[in-house]
């Protein structure tokens, strides 16, 4: 069975901007920006880590704080996309 | 200029001259000309001298006739001329044509009140000898640094920190709460500084030491007062443009040695030259660097300045390599980390300047400052705007505007450019609206700190130290000069002047003269309406109306290009996936973390991986790998150990 997209896109976020550290300050639900955990590149490389581990292809139209600003948000996002 | 030091011991014991020496030995490079030493009672003056003014004559330290009050003194006053025909007329008679012993003169003459007559940057101690006091100033802008440290037996002082670490009664040691400054605003917060004990005078700031009794009072404040609302646009850029006219001649007369000017392809360098090419007949030789990485590089704008100054020009390649190969020598000269690698070329550039024969160059640095020209003073104009209407459509798409050369803010949606601007009401309280976004960015690098490092900061806080210290009219001044005060009061003194400005030039013995930092024009600048410093978005607006002809058209037009430098890969190669210096793997290893004690290891780790595999590409990240290799250089050079790395 493989791993939710959530838990493997909370261990991307906390290796990639937190460094390992942290993973307890934020919750599923928390929004990325208003947590100061990314930046404007950060968002560019959840892009690429999206394209990298599920195939996904972000349209300019997509790249919007309702599909990428938490967790849970960017899992449900996974998800549609994957059908 | 030059490099002064020394000490006077607090118990009344005749100094060692032996301990005096060895501070000079330390700082030779701002002075290879000539060396000396005083001793006097408790007292011990030292310099190393560039020879600039009247090389004949002018050794220092020097005395006045009567011998009552020695000075050793680092810098130039550039209305010596003019003081000296004053004092003259007031029965002193003077040896040499040195602006040295015309500060020697109006002290004798007003006392501490001399620095207000002064035009000029400098970093000077007088030695009382009747009254065994010491009095030591330092310019309004803070452009000449002076440090000091006082011990249990010893008041110690010096143009560079090393030189006071050369006194055995100094204790090396970090200073954890300035360096948590460092990492959050880019400077220290004067007077601490990134070592434990060791303050460095503020800018427009005065010392005397009496007995064992130390007082540091303020003589200069950067204002800014209701403008004048009779004055019209055309008589501001008239005004502007004389007295711009005479700060730039003063400061390229005021030399026995050729001047050169950097010409970096922008509005400011360029006006500068055009100044001295318009109104002197000095032949001028400017100096560029130019970047192998096009995102970087500003070499084409150069050549278009070249060609309408009509200019002999010189200019020197920075590749990622020379940053790395260079990069300690650059903290071993600018004795404190930095966010940013942009230190590092200016380093190579002023060792250009020195290898064609020049000790002095003109820049444009303090337009910026001064005129309105820096993105931040843009963005916070933007965020405020929008913040009175925040369901406004149209004015987010002003966000467009900001910060073209970034690519990774360009790509951005609508949606995430109003998601990263947006200014929260807590925000617009802050009382330094301006700069939380770079600040809170920076303050991220606390996620790097040890547990130690975190412990000795527990009870401090920059931004309420910073708070306690805005001058009682800041809360009344217009938002727009609220940023401008924070960008000049720190970021200038505290990083441009200093870790990209003094100590890079005089690592190779090459003084820096800046037209726009005279006091009068800076004060000039702080009565122009903030409307005509931008006007909406159009930045220096004033100064390129003041600039007429002098400047070319393409200037008008071309956006603001900062001045940057590459960061993480000028330590880390992808294509490789090494470090680009043996240094930077042992600084960096787990070992040498540990050692030092301020970072943990395993972030760093996690950073230095991403760094290999070239994805540290955003600037906070590149921000966290300069830092905190910058420190651990510090740490190697002046605590571990104290001397530069492979000296």
């Amino acid at each position: 069975m493989t791993q939710a997209p959530e838990q493997e896109i909370r261990t991307y976020i906390v290796n990639t901007f937190l460094f390992g550290e942290g993973g307890d300050s934020f919750n599923d639900e928390d929004s990325l920006i208003e947590k100061g955990i990314i930046d404007s590149t950060g968002v560019l490389e959840l892009v690429a880590f999206l394209d990298e581990t599920y195939g996904i292809q972000v349209a300019d139209q997509e790249l919007v704080a309702d599909n990428f600003d938490s967790v849970t948000k960017l899992g449900a996002f996974v998800k549609s996309k994957r059908g | 200029m030059c490099g002064i030091t020394g000490f006077v011991n607090l118990s009344g014991v005749r100094p060692d001259a032996a301990i005096a020496r060895a501070m000079i030995d330390r700082i030779p490079h701002r002075g290879p000309d000539e060396t000396g030493l005083h001793l006097d009672g408790p007292c011990a003056l030292g310099h190393v001298r560039l020879s600039i003014v009247d090389l004949a004559a002018g050794q220092q330290p020097m005395c006045t006739e009567d011998g009552r009050y020695w000075i050793v003194f680092n810098g130039e006053i550039f209305n010596h001329v003019e003081l000296r025909e004053k004092l003259t007329e007031a029965g002193h008679r003077f040896r040499t044509r040195c602006d040295t012993e015309v500060i020697l003169h109006l002290y004798q003459e007003k006392g501490a009140d001399c620095v207000h007559e002064m035009n000029g940057q400098w970093g000077f101690a007088i030695w009382d000898t009747r009254e065994q006091s010491l009095f030591m100033s330092r310019d309004r802008m803070g452009i000449r640094p002076l440090f000091y440290m006082k011990t249990a037996e010893n008041f110690i002082f010096g143009s560079e920190v090393k030189s006071i670490f050369s006194h055995p009664d100094a204790p090396r040691r970090i200073n954890p709460k300035g360096l948590n400054d460092l990492l959050t605003i880019w400077s220290t917060v004067a007077p601490n500084t990134l070592f434990e004990g060791v303050m460095e005078l503020p800018p427009g700031h005065c010392l005397r030491l009496s007995g064992r009794e130390l007082r540091v009072s303020r003589f200069w404040q950067l204002d800014y007062p209701e403008p004048d609302s009779e004055k019209s646009e055309d008589q501001y850029a008239t005004e502007l443009l004389d007295l711009l006219v005479d700060s730039t001649r003063l400061r390229f007369q005021s030399a026995d040695v050729p001047v050169g000017a950097y010409l970096s392809g922008g509005l400011d360098s360029t006006l500068i030259t055009s100044v001295v090419r318009r109104f002197t007949d000095a032949k001028l030789r400017t100096f560029s660097v130019t970047f192998e990485d096009a995102e970087f590089d500003e070499s084409s704008f150069q050549r278009q300045a070249i060609d309408y100054l009509q200019v002999e020009h010189q200019q020197v390649r920075c590749t990622k390599q020379d940053i790395a190969d260079n990069f300690p020598d650059v903290i071993w000269h600018a004795e404190q980390p930095t966010v940013r690698t942009a230190p590092a070329p200016m380093f190579l550039l002023a060792r250009l300047v020195r290898q064609h024969g020049y000790k002095v160059v003109l820049t444009g640095e303090g337009a910026d400052e001064m005129f309105g020209g820096y993105d931040i003073f843009k963005e916070a104009k933007v965020r405020r705007f929008w913040a009175q209407r925040p369901d406004s459509k149209l004015r987010p798409l002003l966000l467009r505007k900001l910060y073209p050369y970034i690519p990774a803010l360009q790509k951005q949606s609508d949606d995430y450019l109003r998601a990263f601007f947006y200014a929260r009401p807590e925000d617009l309280r802050s009382r330094f609206f301006s700069h939380l976004p770079r600040w809170e960015l920076t303050r991220k690098l606390e996620i790097f700190y040890s547990a130690s490092l975190k412990q000795a900061l527990v009870g401090h806080d920059t931004y309420s130290q910073i708070e306690r210290e805005l001058p009682d009219a800041y809360p009344r001044w217009h938002p727009f000069c609220q940023a401008q005060f924070l960008e000049s009061r720190y970021l200038l003194p505290g990083y441009l002047l200093s870790s990209q400005g003094d100590r890079m030039a005089m690592a190779h013995g090459v003084e820096g003269r800046f037209p726009f930092l005279d006091y009068r024009v800076v004060q000039f600048a702080s009565r122009i309406p903030p409307r005509l410093k931008m006007k909406v978005l159009d930045e220096k607006y004033l100064l390129k109306k003041a600039a007429g002809d002098l400047i070319p058209p393409f200037l008008r037009k071309r956006p603001k290009q900062p001045y940057r430098a590459p960061e993480a890969l000028s330590f880390y190669d992808p294509a490789s996936g090494k470090a680009r210096a043996d240094y930077v793997s042992d600084l960096l290893s787990r070992e040498k973390l540990e050692r030092f004690g301020l970072f943990n290891p395993q972030p760093v780790q996690h950073l230095v991986e991403k760094a290999r595999r070239g994805k540290v590409i955003g600037v906070r990240d590149g921000m966290a790998l300069v830092s905190i290799l910058s420190t651990q250089l510090l740490v190697e050079q002046f605590i571990d150990g104290f001397g530069r790395i492979g000296a």
